[in-house]
């Protein structure tokens, strides 16, 4: 669609036929212009994430060196025992299994409902189709902080409070997921399934057969956003969970911040644990990162 | 839109039997659309009117509730408390929203195709997106005590003290705004970059060849065809300001005083402190309705400025 465009601006052009000469003058001062370009992008990218870098840097160091002046990177001794001093100081692991488990299984339960609902508004004829999606679509502006209060009323009267139910339930059910598959689920060419439905399948069966492994980029993106947001999420469990058993990461984080005292080394340590699980996801897919994001339509058409 | 990878239409049949007789599919939609419906019903819609409700309700955690009528909205308009909370959260906005924008455009456009691993710069700035907000804050606020990096990189190198930044008036909310965008700006340098590897090569050589300098290139041609994600950003990112909660909760507790407390933070407050439901249900509301009319109003202006191809 965008290349009709892209004629129409050429038709002004004088010499047409030259243009591989005349686009990449690759001039020596362009090239020195590009290196420049790159290492100022770096020592930006090295300030950007000297938040981190210090983070590890002061979660090895000796409790007495943390604040020093001037800084130093590396204390008197480099202590790795922070980092079984820190799981050991609250049950960490408890919080980290706690939070795989809510976000596994929360990420799972939004998948299976966001794919079937939006199998159904992409491909099924039903009455009300339109107005309904449009109603889905409404949830999506109201903020968590409305539901938030009625929800741990809620909990409270169905004895959830302190449950893994009432931190995966709540936030499963979103129309974000059901409005993203159903976005990819359009563009799927009708003829596929029109073979399949000759074969006698029925519309689970195309679902499962057809969609899923078609809009797998899709689910992919939906999978890890919500794995993400189940991760890192803080207001519904700081308000639905007391109970450390229960806790989820940023929770445990918050607890020893609390709790902690002057054991900042401990609090990075416990940072950088905590940190690890979703980094590494984001480096493992960085390679899918833009294309998800242009692929799910989250750009904004 | 994204074309999808599939060119699948030669493997079905030629020409395949059209779809003719509209049968509906009630009894499947009815199935397909059963889970999500009754999660929607029931974690989303009844929290809603129930928190419409509850507001009009004298509502404690624990006791009898009363319904009130208008007191509890009555009482927020007349408190200073509440009023501070709205400033507070407006001046967080304005801080911050255009720095996230102007921050994300300029990286998305600064990792162009020429720098190289493209990939490794993006995810780079994209890292504390994913990383819990409260290991953020943890870090920012030891690297903004005094006698913390950057106090004592102040006295080093100028031996002069930083400000107490967490524990200042002036300095508290721009310690926020700070945190939130070292963390924030990412996700949108994502979607910009997206919509920038989307704008035809064509379009841009065509005006280099026409002679027009790298600026014009820029806001003649990029700029216009990537506004429709920046009214994406612009409006998402307005929305979730709004709702500034964990940064100011972790980092600075709403202080000192109440510089940082921010709606939603007043509401926890309110709702789970003083466990006063009813009018932390009524702050909920004023959010909601302040979110409501400013994204109304953004659709509204957004035919002055978006272009969407025809």
């Amino acid at each position: 669609m965008t290349s009709d465009t892209a004629n129409v601006t050429g038709i002004g052009l004088p010499e047409p036929a030259t243009p591989s000469i005349a686009v990449r003058p690759r001039s020596r001062a362009s090239r020195v212009r590009a290196i420049v370009s790159q290492t100022l992008l770096s020592l930006v990218a090295l300030l950007f994430l000297a938040p981190i870098i210090w983070m590890v840097f002061s979660a090895l160091k000796p409790s007495a060196e943390v604040f020093t002046v001037p800084p130093k990177p590396i204390g008197s001794s480099i202590k790795f025992s922070n980092f079984a001093e820190a799981w050991n100081y609250l049950p960490f692991g408890r919080f980290i299994l706690n939070t795989i488990f809510v976000a596994s299984v929360g990420t799972l339960i939004t998948l299976v409902a966001s794919a079937l609902s939006a199998y159904a508004f992409a491909r099924l004829n039903f009455r009300y189709r339109g107005g309904l999606f449009v109603l889905y679509l409404s949830t999506l502006i109201v903020p968590q902080e409305v539901i938030v209060i009625p929800m741990f009323l809620v909990m409270k009267q169905l004895g959830w409070v302190n449950s893994y139910k009432a931190l995966i339930l709540p936030w499963a059910f979103t129309a974000f997921g059901t409005f993203l598959l159903r976005q990819f689920f359009i563009t799927v060419p009708k003829e596929l399934e029109e073979a399949a439905k000759l074969d006698g399948c029925g519309h689970l069966r195309i679902l499962r057969s057809i969609f899923v492994p078609v809009a797998a980029p899709a689910f992919a993106v939906l999978a890890v956003f919500t794995f993400i947001g189940y991760w890192n999420s803080f207001l519904w469990p700081l308000i639905t969970v007391s109970d450390t058993s229960r806790m989820t990461v940023p929770l445990g984080l918050q607890l020893f911040l609390g709790q902690q005292g002057q054991r900042w080394e401990l609090l990075m340590a416990a940072s950088t644990i905590a940190m690890v699980p979703t980094v590494a996801l984001v480096l493992a897919l960085q390679k899918y990162l833009v294309k998800g994001i242009a692929l799910s339509g989250l750009g904004g058409r | 839109m994204a074309i999808l990878p599939v060119d699948v239409t030669d493997v079905a049949l030629a020409e395949g039997p059209g779809p003719r007789g509209r049968r509906g599919d009630g009894r499947a939609a009815i199935g397909f659309l059963a889970p999500s419906m009754l999660g929607l019903l029931a974690f989303t819609a009844f929290p809603i009117v129930a928190s419409l409700i509850l507001g009009f309700y004298d509502w404690p955690v624990i006791g009898d509730h009363v319904f009130s009528g208008v007191k509890n909205y009555q009482s927020l308009l007349a408190s200073d408390e509440f009023k501070t909370a709205i400033i507070n959260t407006i001046v967080f906005v304005v801080l911050y929203v255009p720095l996230n924008i102007v921050i994300s455009l300029g990286l998305a456009v600064w990792i162009s195709p020429r720098i190289r691993p493209r990939g490794l710069y993006r995810t780079i700035f994209f890292i504390p997106v994913v990383t819990p907000v409260v290991a953020n804050a943890a870090i920012f606020s030891l690297i903004l005590s005094p006698n913390g990096l950057v106090d004592s990189l102040m006295q080093t190198w100028f031996g002069v003290q930083a400000p107490n930044f967490l524990g200042s008036k002036t300095w508290a909310m721009p310690a926020v705004v700070l945190l939130s965008i070292w963390q924030g700006f990412g996700y949108n340098m994502l979607v910009f970059s997206a919509a920038l590897d989307a704008v035809p090569t064509s379009l841009t050589e065509a005006a280099t060849i026409d002679g027009a300098s790298p600026a014009a290139r820029f806001f003649r041609i990029v700029l216009p065809l990537i506004t429709p994600s920046i009214f994406f950003a612009v409006v998402l990112t307005l929305i979730s300001s709004f709702q500034v909660f964990t940064q100011a909760y972790v980092l600075t507790g709403g202080g000192p005083g109440n510089a940082t407390t921010t709606m939603v933070l007043y509401l926890y407050e309110q709702g789970f402190q003083f466990f006063n439901l009813g009018r932390a249900s009524a702050i909920a509301w004023v959010l909601f309705i302040i979110i409501l009319i400013i994204t109304v109003f953004q659709f509204i202006g957004q035919r002055k400025w978006v272009h969407y191809d025809q």
